[in-house]
């Protein structure tokens, strides 16, 4: 069970008044710090800013971005998007599948160290096929190149 | 820290002397720091310029506070929309444009360039041998009409300096000082502006009718900078690479109707854009052009931005709201409209990014200005995101009633490895598709709407001859699929019917009867969802329904798919008369399928075949083909 930086939390609180209309950032703020949403986090939130837990639940499972569960080191969100799609971004997904040995039903490495989503559009379309690795784009992907960059990130972490 | 601004005489003065600073700025370099050339690399490009040139002695300025004599600028701009060709370095005062850059280039660039004030021709553009120095006379910009990217890549995107520069907050000063609100929103209106998020609506008359609430003393402004739709990425830009003229724009919606909190929605996919629109809303601040009694006016204006968290369906207006609100981003019956009861139930006006980045311009320069280029019923400039199989991808912008075929082929520049056009992709997952039959007609909101598309946000995907129609369809249905918020029954459980019909099309079980299914569902649906995302989610079906129905029919009858797309329908054969045997093949194959002996030709046992494609791939003779 993840230890909860209950300091830290109050902190997101106070830095959003503590307002319920800011839930969405709030929780923003506390996936980046935890890569997802611990549920006594979300507990703690809902009673803080007086909504219910069954709320605070159903706006967290709605959008796409958060996440229950602990999500690996590196999200790499696959670009499955119209442009990326006519460019093949099939084969990078599925290259990258084969590399780290996840798939649709099961997206997060044992070791921690993989997430990987598949979005919709990055708005990178002038560089398809795109894969995102957190916050970086990586242009103009091919099978090859998206084995390489799994290949680096796991030398970069000594795995 | 800036010098907040008291007074509309201050304001003009910090305006002038940044104008002359920016002047006196002879030779500027400018470092595309759009999303795309930081991905290639663009921002160590720039780094790595700045360093040299400090250690040369060479005198660079960065921010036109600091302005002195004889200093180069040197600046991150905003997206210059050639991202094909990037990473992008554009070097004033000759407008030249240097395509792929990188740090190795850097030496060169300041010994020829900055200190020889010479071209260096292996950087500049090329298509079909010729050579073009200058970026306004690549053919890719030749032809278009940049009005709301106007400064998009030629200003540094974090400085409201350069804004100021360039005129910025004008708009905004007029509309303070010299005009009424009335004239404001009739300005907006005889301009012919239509919201360019895609339906199309008047941008005028939605702020007469959020202005003439004045019994409500709260009312808001927000902008849709959620564009989800795959393939566009017009928004980003000019959230990335312009923001104060959206900022600006916004606060100029405020004055016309009233209202002094203005909210901007941004995906959660937009990292950068959200950064840039936090530097500029600062900035603002500082200089009192956002905050309380702006330029000693009394007019106040506050402004928020929402970070989305992944979901499509908030793209529609009222969904934006509710999650705005903290609420799960799910649409509502219509009436009331947000005009009336929008964000916490106050009157609401809302316009997607390109809209309000149009406003500033509208105001300084007047509606027949605006109404100069377009067409009659669609005034103005449209941009486009332009990606797919084309060999100029990249964000442009062009007249309204601009025909395809000048975009696709004198800015796009043609197929891309000399492949035969097929369709045209606009509007997203509520669009539909063009075909070579209507390349020729204008694009504006009325005409394509008659053609069965919608301009919608503006993404323009380019399908050549290998794009499978039926697996675009199936491509749209799932995406929509997985963004339906399940709120209607339509929407949430008729496409999944479509979803599943178009899959077994595609793996080959498709049956008699399932393309009148597919359309008396898309009828359905179209008539019965809650919201804009259902009531088009069935576009991308009829529409490749009704210009490739015989694709369909292949799928279902033939169990063929003409373009190889589709993995079940295809079967890998080896061509003996190319097959030199090798053996790459065989020594690829994941499965073991392939069999033969070294120098004769081998085969595929199509049994064991996953139909993985790694052969072809991989042949070095081009031997193995799809049957």
């Amino acid at each position: 069970m993840e230890q909860i930086d209950y300091k830290f939390i109050d902190q997101v609180l106070a830095d959003h008044a503590c307002d319920a209309s800011q839930i969405i950032a709030i929780m923003q703020d506390v996936q980046g710090k935890y890569r997802y949403l611990p549920k006594d986090a979300l507990r703690y939130i809902a009673d803080k800013v007086g909504i219910s837990e069954s709320k605070i639940y159903g706006v967290a499972t709605f959008y796409e971005n958060f996440s229950l569960d602990v999500k690996g080191k590196y999200v790499l969100k696959v670009c499955r998007g119209t442009a990326c799609h006519v460019r093949k971004s099939g084969n990078v997904l599925q290259a990258i599948y084969d590399a780290t040995g996840l798939s649709e039903s099961k997206p997060t490495s044992d070791d921690g160290l993989f997430t990987i989503e598949i979005v919709s559009c990055l708005g990178a379309c002038g560089l398809s096929p795109v894969v995102m690795v957190n916050d970086t784009v990586h242009p103009a992907m091919t099978p090859d190149k998206a084995v390489d960059l799994i290949e680096e990130l796991r030398e970069k972490e000594g795995a | 820290m800036r010098q907040r601004i008291e007074s509309l005489e201050q304001f003009r003065a910090l305006q002038a002397d940044y104008m002359a600073a920016r002047d006196a700025e002879k030779r500027k370099i400018l470092v595309c720091c759009g999303t795309g050339c930081v991905a290639g690399g663009n921002l160590n490009v720039y780094h790595e310029l700045k360093k040299r040139m400090d250690e040369l002695g060479i005198p660079c300025e960065v921010s036109l506070t600091e302005h002195h004599a004889d200093a180069i600028g040197l600046k991150k701009s905003g997206c210059h929309g050639f991202c094909e060709m990037g990473p992008l370095v554009r070097i004033e005062p000759e407008g030249w444009l240097y395509t792929k850059c990188q740090v190795s280039d850097v030496e060169e660039i300041i010994q020829k360039t900055i200190l020889g004030g010479e071209f260096i021709e292996r950087l500049g553009y090329k298509q079909n041998g010729e050579l073009y120095e200058r970026q306004e006379d690549i053919p890719f910009y030749k032809k278009q009409t940049r009005r709301v990217l106007e400064h998009c890549g030629h200003i540094d995107a974090e400085s409201i300096e350069e804004y100021l520069s360039i005129g910025g907050y004008g708009a905004l000063a007029k509309a303070l000082f010299e005009m009424q609100p009335d004239e404001i929103v009739q300005a907006v209106s005889d301009s012919g502006l239509r919201g360019r998020g895609g339906a199309g609506f008047p941008t005028g008359k939605k702020w007469a009718q959020v202005a003439a609430h004045t019994e409500e003393p709260v009312k808001y402004i927000v902008c849709n900078g959620d564009e989800g739709d795959p393939g566009a990425f017009m928004d980003r830009s000019c959230m990335e690479g312009d923001p104060h003229k959206v900022i600006e724009g916004m606060i100029v919606a405020g004055v016309a109707t009233g209202s002094t909190e203005g909210y901007i929605y941004v995906r959660a996919e937009y990292p950068m854009a959200v950064h840039r629109l936090t530097v500029a809303i600062e900035q603002a601040k500082e200089l009192g052009l956002l905050g309380d009694n702006i330029l000693g006016s009394g007019f106040s204006f506050h402004m928020h931005i929402n970070r989305g968290a992944g979901a499509f369906v908030c793209g529609e207006g009222s969904a934006m709201t509710a999650s705005i609100e903290g609420n799960r981003g799910m649409p509502r019956t219509k009436p009331p409209r947000s005009v009336d009861k929008g964000l916490y139930g106050k009157p609401t006006c809302l316009n997607n990014v390109e809209t309000f980045a149009n406003v500033p311009d509208i105001i300084k320069k007047g509606a027949d200005w605006f109404k100069s280029v377009g067409t009659e019923g669609s005034s103005g400039t449209k941009a486009f995101a332009l990606t797919g199989n084309v060999v100029n991808t990249g964000l442009i912008e062009v007249p309204m009633g601009t025909t395809m075929r000048e975009v696709v082929y004198d800015i796009g520049g043609g197929i891309k490895n000399g492949k035969a056009f097929k369709a045209v992709q606009i509007g997203g997952p509520s669009g539909g598709c063009l075909t070579e039959a209507h390349m020729d007609l204008p694009m504006d909101f009325d005409s394509l709407k008659k053609a069965g598309a919608i301009i919608g946000s503006g993404g323009l995907v380019v399908m050549d001859e290998d794009t499978c129609m039926v697996s675009i369809a199936q491509f749209f249905m799932n995406f929509i699929c997985n963004e339906s918020c399940g709120k209607c029954t339509p929407c949430r459980e008729g496409t999944t019917r479509m979803l599943d019909i178009l899959t077994r099309i595609t793996k080959g079980n498709g049956k008699p009867g399932d393309i009148e299914e597919l359309r008396s569902l898309a009828k359905m649906i179209q008539n019965s969802s809650l919201c804009g995302l259902g009531k088009t989610a069935p576009n991308p079906v009829l529409s490749t329904l009704a210009n490739f129905e015989d694709e369909y029919r292949e799928h279902i009858f033939d169990k063929k798919c003409r373009t190889g797309s589709c993995r079940s329908l295809t079967t890998y054969v080896i061509d003996p008369a190319v097959c030199k045997g090798c053996t790459k093949c065989a020594r690829n194959c994941p499965v073991g399928a392939i069999t033969g002996e070294l120098k004769k030709p081998h085969h595929i046992d199509t049994d064991k075949c996953i139909k993985c494609g790694t052969c072809k791939t991989g042949c070095p003779f081009g031997a193995i083909k799809e049957a």
